[in-house]
């Protein structure tokens, strides 16, 4: 009888339902799925362009993977002297590295290598980029917040490995401006003081440039440094799965809801839609774009440099630092040399991505909140730390920015020594002037908002009143709108209070002294009664 | 002669090889062969331009310099205080200078900066013999050494370890100091390539045939005319400037590009 029932209930299911639901079925009965989809399914994600950033990292990374492995297949990791004897004419002959000799195989005796190569490199400088829009619209819009904090710290953690693996992918092929950049590295490392020098012997197996930093990089480059990216990666996944997404202010948007779509079926056609769109544009860029022609640089030779050498986009900070510092400040003491040139731009760009890394601790410090917070801020609302990240990003753009000092000589016909004393000033003084522009624009962006919450839109409309006067209609603002303006979170300055034992700590005072810098320009968001008093008044 | 009869009359020691004046007779030789064929060369050049170039042209050219140059360089071009001394400077010098637009010069600055060129081939060819009538300097190049048919990846060898600090390894030009600059390479023909090097113009130093043989000079000169004649093979070179032309490209068009599109992609649901 049973035996009956259950096989009339499959035929019945197959008829229903087809091919799809059987094997649905088979999968969800020896799998139980179906309790993830349903979950990961009825996942809301709110819908707003900048959320899309992250996404796009991470679809450069998958394309960075699958060229990647592409190029494993015939790239060969040996500084054996080779003797190039490939396609490309200007070669010919030369004496290489088997890096290179291969590098330049792919490039112009694999079917479809050059593009690979392109593919790989143009998704590499599109995946640090998107980290770092991605990073700057988190920090902006103040979603380091606690729960964030330590997805903040993951992601960036994500953006130094993407650096580091940069560094170590444009250091392979062994061509010319890659040598280059492995001195200036390994010159920065050597200005270490005591162990400098040890290291700089411990990673290259001797003496620059040895015979072994390519196969070390490579080993990083395609098997340290992904697995610990896709791992970090999987992690600040799930936190953003477990955290929720969070959502701009708006009306009926809440700290304990999402507005948006569910991932099935909407959002996750958009989002697969949306990795061919972007692996369409890095397709488009490597096909019509050159990107290091290894060719024109030649193999490395430690005698020559080319003018005009860089490295790629993401290191330019670094190598701004390194322009920027005036000569002369080295010093021998002991009988050792002290490379003070080098250890200033070391220290201070460890400091600042220190204070980067750390950021959302600092805050959550200095504010004492210990609220969770899922409604994004309006840079607007938050004028200290838009003001500080206005610094922060005014400052690394400068040292960017002086990394290419050279080519903005030739190119806009003024002399090196301008450009370099420009951007010392502005490396400087630059990120103060930033703070204080930003937090002006802040504070008057939100006096803006409040006029228009309380008094309208004018409405341009001139009306006489019957006892002669003559005003303009002021146009009220609907609620949805109002809503945007006035539900922001406003802090005020820490007040010093005495701790059990009755004493005020230093730790208290600097807090207090941090909150109140923070906190003393502030614009209050209009309140219930305001409002009211507002509308009473209104002429 | 003498030396290939050596072995020969090993007896007869004391009046060949052991005479008292055969050091003094070697000596001759040898400065004779020496000087004779440092002349042969040196002349070889100089009687070239000299019968091609007769007294009238100089005079021309003399002329054309006393008009167009003098100011600065002096009349009989021993150099001002605005301008330096012309004599040994040699055709190249002229050629390149004039040849390219530099001189005249059209305005004080960190270096003299190419322009549309001021005179016929004609006339620079003039005021070049009149600068080389002066003193013997370097003339103008073979133009079996311009035909750019040399090895290229010598050229190019020879290119990175002599030029591309300046000139960048694509010859696309860089910054010196001071407001001067090593000018792109991209278009200069081969025999101002070659002058340039000949004569240092500027900044640039001078690679006498010491330094490079005229055939690697012509190698050089191969490898540039690759680079001009063969685009990059990646697809558009963006300048040939390396990375922070790529990076600016990526930041401007290729992350424009995707913001762009993830704005198309959000709006459609409003």
């Amino acid at each position: 009888m049973s035996t009956t029932t259950t096989t009339t209930e499959l035929v019945e299911t197959k008829k229903s339902g087809g091919l799809t639901a059987v094997a649905a079925n088979y999968i969800d009965e020896r799998t139980s799925i179906s309790t993830a989809v349903k979950e990961l399914g009825r996942k809301i994600f709110p819908d707003h362009w900048s959320f899309l950033l992250g996404e796009v990292a991470l679809y450069s990374f998958v394309i960075i993977l699958l060229s990647g492995s592409f190029l494993t297949f015939f790239f060969s990791a040996s500084m054996a002297p080779v003797q190039y004897d490939g396609s490309y004419v200007p070669l010919k002959g030369v004496e290489m590295s088997a890096a290179m000799s291969s590098s330049l195989d792919i490039s112009f005796d694999i079917r479809g290598g050059l593009l690979m190569r392109q593919v790989h490199h143009w998704a590499a400088l599109l995946f640090v980029a998107a980290i770092g829009l991605h990073m700057l619209r988190i920090y902006f819009t103040g979603a380091f917040r606690k729960p964030r904090e330590l997805n903040w710290v993951i992601g960036f953690i994500l953006f130094i490995l993407a650096m580091a693996e940069g560094f170590t992918g444009y250091s392979l092929p062994d061509d010319l401006l890659s040598g280059n950049g492995l001195r200036i590295i390994d010159g920065m490392v050597k200005g270490i003081p005591l162990v400098g020098t040890w290291i700089s012997y411990l990673l290259f197996g001797g003496e620059f440039p040895g015979e072994a930093i390519v196969g070390r990089l490579y080993s990083l480059h395609i098997l340290l440094l992904p697995a610990i990216i896709v791992a970090l990666i999987a992690m600040h996944l799930l936190f953003v799965v477990v955290h929720k997404h969070t959502q701009y202010p708006g009306a009926g948007r809440t700290n304990q809801n999402v507005v948006g779509y569910p991932v099935l079926p909407v959002y996750a056609a958009k989002a697969g839609g949306f990795f061919f769109i972007v692996f369409g544009v890095v397709m488009l860029m490597a096909s019509l774009f050159t990107i290091n022609p290894i060719w024109n640089y030649g193999p490395y030779d430690p005698s020559p440099v080319s003018a005009g050498t860089q490295p790629d986009w993401y290191i330019g900070f670094a190598d701004g630092a390194l322009r920027l510092i005036p000569p002369g400040l080295e010093f021998v003491w002991l009988d050792h040399t002290f490379s003070v040139n080098i250890l200033i731009p070391l220290v201070s760009l460890g400091l600042f991505i220190l204070v980067v890394l750390i950021y959302p601790f600092i805050e959550a410090w200095v504010t004492g909140d210990k609220r969770e917070h899922h409604i994004l801020d309006r840079p607007r609302n938050a004028p200290t730390r838009t003001a500080i990240g206005a610094a922060g990003v005014t400052f690394y753009a400068a040292l960017w920015t002086t990394a290419s000092s050279d080519i903005i000589a030739t190119h806009f016909s003024v002399t090196m020594e301008g450009v370099i004393h420009t951007m010392q000033f502005l490396t400087i003084v630059g990120p103060f002037i930033a703070f204080f522009i930003a937090k002006r624009v802040c504070l008057a962006l939100q006096k803006k908002d409040r006029e228009i919450v309380l008094h309208g839109y004018e409405s341009g409309r001139i009306v006489r009143l019957p006892g002669g006067e003559y005003i303009e209609v002021h146009q009220p603002i609907d609620e949805y709108e109002r809503w945007k303006l006035v539900s922001y979170s406003d802090y005020k300055p820490l007040m010093i209070r005495p701790n059990a034992q009755g004493k005020i700590t230093t730790g208290q005072k600097v807090r207090a002294g941090m909150s109140r810098w923070f906190f003393e320009d502030r614009i209050e968001p209009v309140g219930n009664a305001e409002l009211e008093q507002a509308h009473t008044d209104r002429h | 002669m003498t030396t290939i009869n050596k072995p020969k009359s090993a007896g007869r020691r004391k009046s060949g090889r052991r005479h008292p004046l055969s050091s003094v007779a070697l000596i001759a030789i040898g400065l004779l062969f020496t000087g004779g064929a440092y002349a042969a060369f040196s002349t070889s050049t100089a009687n070239a331009e000299t019968s091609a170039t007769s007294q009238q042209t100089i005079g021309e050219g003399k002329k054309l310099f006393a008009a167009n140059c003098a100011t600065c360089h002096g009349l009989a071009a021993q150099g001002t205080g605005s301008g330096p001394s012309l004599i040994g400077v040699g055709a190249a010098s002229v050629d390149f200078q004039v040849g390219t637009g530099r001189m005249p010069l059209q305005m004080d600055g960190p270096q003299a900066q190419k322009k549309a060129v001021q005179f016929t081939d004609e006339q620079i060819a003039t005021l070049a013999a009149y600068v080389s009538s002066l003193a013997p300097g370097p003339g103008l190049p073979d133009s079996n050494l311009l035909d750019a048919k040399g090895n290229s990846a010598k050229g190019a060898e020879l290119f990175r370890i002599n030029c591309a600090m300046c000139h960048n390894v694509a010859g696309a030009g860089g910054a010196l100091t001071q407001g001067k600059f090593a000018p792109s390479l991209d278009g200069v023909t081969s025999k101002h390539i070659y002058e340039a090097m000949v004569t240092g113009p500027q900044s640039m130093p001078v690679f006498n045939d010491m330094n490079i043989s005229p055939e690697s000079k012509r190698d050089i000169i191969t490898y540039l005319k690759y680079l001009e004649n063969n685009p990059s093979p990646g697809g558009y070179a963006l300048g040939s400037l390396g990375p922070v032309s790529e990076g600016l490209f990526l930041w401007i068009f290729g992350l424009g590009a995707i913001v762009a599109l993830t704005v198309w992609i959000t709006a459609r649901s409003n």
